[in-house]
């Protein structure tokens, strides 16, 4: 823009508006600057600590997909493989059996299988997982805690603030860095 | 019987479990297994990050950059009405409102604030870049590319003048909001600006009683009063404001020179037409003179009240906290009789932690609270006298111009000046379409 005119005001104006402009650059290159100096490009995820949960349930329905994004997780070596599983039964099971009346989960997304004499095994079918927690509350009340609840990633849209993370009543959500973004319970052995 | 056993064991465990922390417990020892069978792995289902990040940075930045030149070079409001549509089905329907814009200014200031949190690229270009940009070009942003505003523009039905002194009053709202989800932010409490975006409800055609109730009745205030979330309350916009008076080049109502034919006049939805400002009558050029010193008198004791009015505030504020209102909620529970536990307290009953170490924390909280307040009254007292010193400064104004703050850059007004469709018609017999 040309800066030739008489008129003094007007590039008075013009100089103080070009040095802010000037100034707001600069600034605004400070925060790029400071966040490849401290970021190292880090980028976060939602994750659930399972030590603090407090299987509320509100995961389920808490959750901005339709379908919540906190599936149930197994880990195996915490399990202690009962052949009466709390997290799988009713608390009283019309039979010890895998009819549906029996079990906890109001989807069926656990599966028992047996493995030997007395062991068995039980797998969560997460495409059948709603995270409504039942199973996590009986297996952390009465059993080892192996069952709990984990955010998965391919589900998860990530998003700013996360809106399970407002009504956790145990504050159990974290970030956590997004190249390991598991949390899972592990044995003592382990 | 075996059942009966079963009853017994459940209810031996849940008298058990009342007593003691059940989380680490290995009440059933993990098994050694004599057959072949091996424990399976975890799946780990990663993001799906990868290409993600660049290709939402190219596009926001190809989005600015065609926004800017269909502002400011091709002039055309349809363009830009499309280039909106695109931007609301991207960066609204498909990513679902998130990362956004408005949203990345708390990661920001808590970024700012706080040396262990980080912040991916991402978050930072995305705050970045429409400030660049419209320190370039004037609100480019807010025109074409940020899916809150394309909603309310797409929307608008029939315009409805605000009056220019509660358009003025209503702005300040925007300010507070600012104030108060950067203070929020940065204490820690949680991130307001993305808990009550009003429109992300309509991107996710999912959300809460109370947002629903919020967005749909800014959505129906929207049909007749132009954008009123990005222009009495959106936080980003606040600052979008400002640089835009900073702007290298301004959104023009005419391609050539203004005749100051008045045709322009009612052609802005959101009231950022100015009309010509003679030059100044001597009466009230000293009127205005004598308020300008009287206010700068004024300035020191009004930020002085406004900091003293934050810092009463932050007991409020500070109640939002978690562990402010868990600590709230143990001391009621502790000296109060009939209080009814909530989840959180009997979770924390359960941890283990003690009930001091809790108050501590928390007092610590408080403090915090109480320093941001200092600055969040005296930043919005700042404003308040800012704000009446604009009112006593004028300048002179020969023509029908876009008021540089106020104006998105919609781009409505180019069909409304004769001259510019005079060049439309130029150009179209240059092409020897029409001939007249």
């Amino acid at each position: 823009m040309d800066n030739n005119n008489n008129d003094k005001k007007k590039s008075r104006r013009e100089f103080l508006r070009d040095a802010l402009r000037g100034a707001s650059l600069m600034a605004i290159g400070g925060v790029i600057g400071l966040g490849l100096y401290r970021g190292k490009n880090a980028t976060y995820a939602w994750q659930i600590d399972p030590y603090r949960c407090s299987t509320c349930g509100k995961c389920e329905t808490a959750c901005v997909l339709e379908e919540s994004a906190v599936k149930c997780v197994h880990s195996y070596d915490v399990c202690g493989y009962c052949k009466i599983c709390f997290g799988f039964f009713e608390p009283q099971p019309n039979a010890i059996n895998e009819g549906a009346e029996n079990q906890i989960c109001p989807m069926g997304a656990i599966k028992r299988n047996y493995v030997e004499d007395p062991y068995y095994e039980y797998t969560i079918d997460e495409s059948l997982c709603i995270g409504c927690a039942k199973c996590v509350k009986t297996c952390n009340g009465f059993g080892n805690g192996s069952l709990h609840m984990q955010v998965r990633h391919d589900r998860c849209v990530n998003c700013n603030q996360c809106a399970i993370a407002l009504v956790c009543p145990s504050d159990a959500f974290k970030k956590v860095p997004v190249n390991s973004p598991y949390l899972y319970k592990k044995g003592d052995k382990a | 019987m075996r059942i009966n056993f079963l009853i017994t064991i459940f209810a031996g465990l849940l008298i058990l479990s009342f007593s003691m922390n059940a989380f680490t417990i290995e009440r059933f020892p993990p098994p050694q297994f004599e057959g072949e069978y091996v424990r399976p792995e975890h799946a780990n289902p990663m993001p799906r990050a990868g290409a993600w990040p660049l290709i939402d940075s190219a596009l926001l930045l190809s989005a600015l950059g065609l926004a800017s030149w269909l502002i400011h070079k091709k002039r055309s409001r349809k363009s830009i009405f499309i280039l909106m549509v695109f931007s609301l089905a991207y960066f609204g329907f498909y990513r679902k409102g998130c990362v956004c814009s408005i949203g990345a200014l708390q990661d920001i200031s808590v970024f700012l604030f706080n040396a262990d949190y980080t912040i991916p690229m991402l978050t930072i270009f995305f705050f970045i870049a429409p400030l660049v940009v419209t320190l370039l070009f004037g609100r480019s942003f807010c025109a074409a590319v940020c899916p809150l505003g394309a909603v309310q523009d797409i929307t608008l039905i029939k315009p409805v003048k605000v009056p220019a002194w509660l358009e003025h009053t209503l702005r300040y709202l925007a300010y507070v909001y600012l104030a108060l989800a950067v203070w929020l932010a940065v204490m820690g409490s949680s991130f307001i600006i993305c808990k009550y975006d009003p429109y992300v409800a309509i991107f996710r055609r999912n959300a809460n009683m109370n947002i629903l109730i919020m967005g749909g009745i800014l959505l129906v205030i929207g049909f007749f009063i132009g954008r009123p979330y990005c222009r009495f309350l959106c936080p980003y916009g606040v600052i979008l404001r400002q640089l835009s008076r900073l702007s290298r080049w301004r959104v023009k109502i005419t391609p050539t020179d203004c005749n100051q034919c008045t045709l322009c006049e009612d052609a802005c939805p959101y009231g950022a037409i100015q009309a010509p400002v003679p030059s100044y009558p001597e009466a009230t050029y000293k009127k205005d003179k004598k308020r300008l010193i009287i206010l700068l008198i004024l300035l020191p004791f009004v930020l002085s009240i406004g900091a003293y009015t934050g810092s009463r505030l932050a007991p409020m504020a500070a109640y939002t906290h978690p562990a402010v209102s868990l600590a709230e909620q143990i001391w009621m529970e502790e000296n109060r009789d009939g209080v009814d536990s909530t989840d959180a307290s009997v979770f924390f009953r359960a941890s283990g932690e003690t009930i001091t170490s809790l108050y501590e924390h928390a007092e610590k909280i408080r403090k915090g609270f109480k320093r941001g307040g200092y600055y969040f009254g005296g930043f919005l007292a700042l404003v308040l006298m800012g704000k009446l010193i604009l009112l006593s400064l004028r300048k002179k104004q020969a023509d029908y111009e876009a008021e540089r703050a106020g104006c998105v850059s919609c781009g409505r007004c180019f069909k409304y000046c004769p001259k510019e469709q005079e060049s439309r018609m130029l150009k179209i017999q240059e092409k020897g379409g029409v001939s007249l």
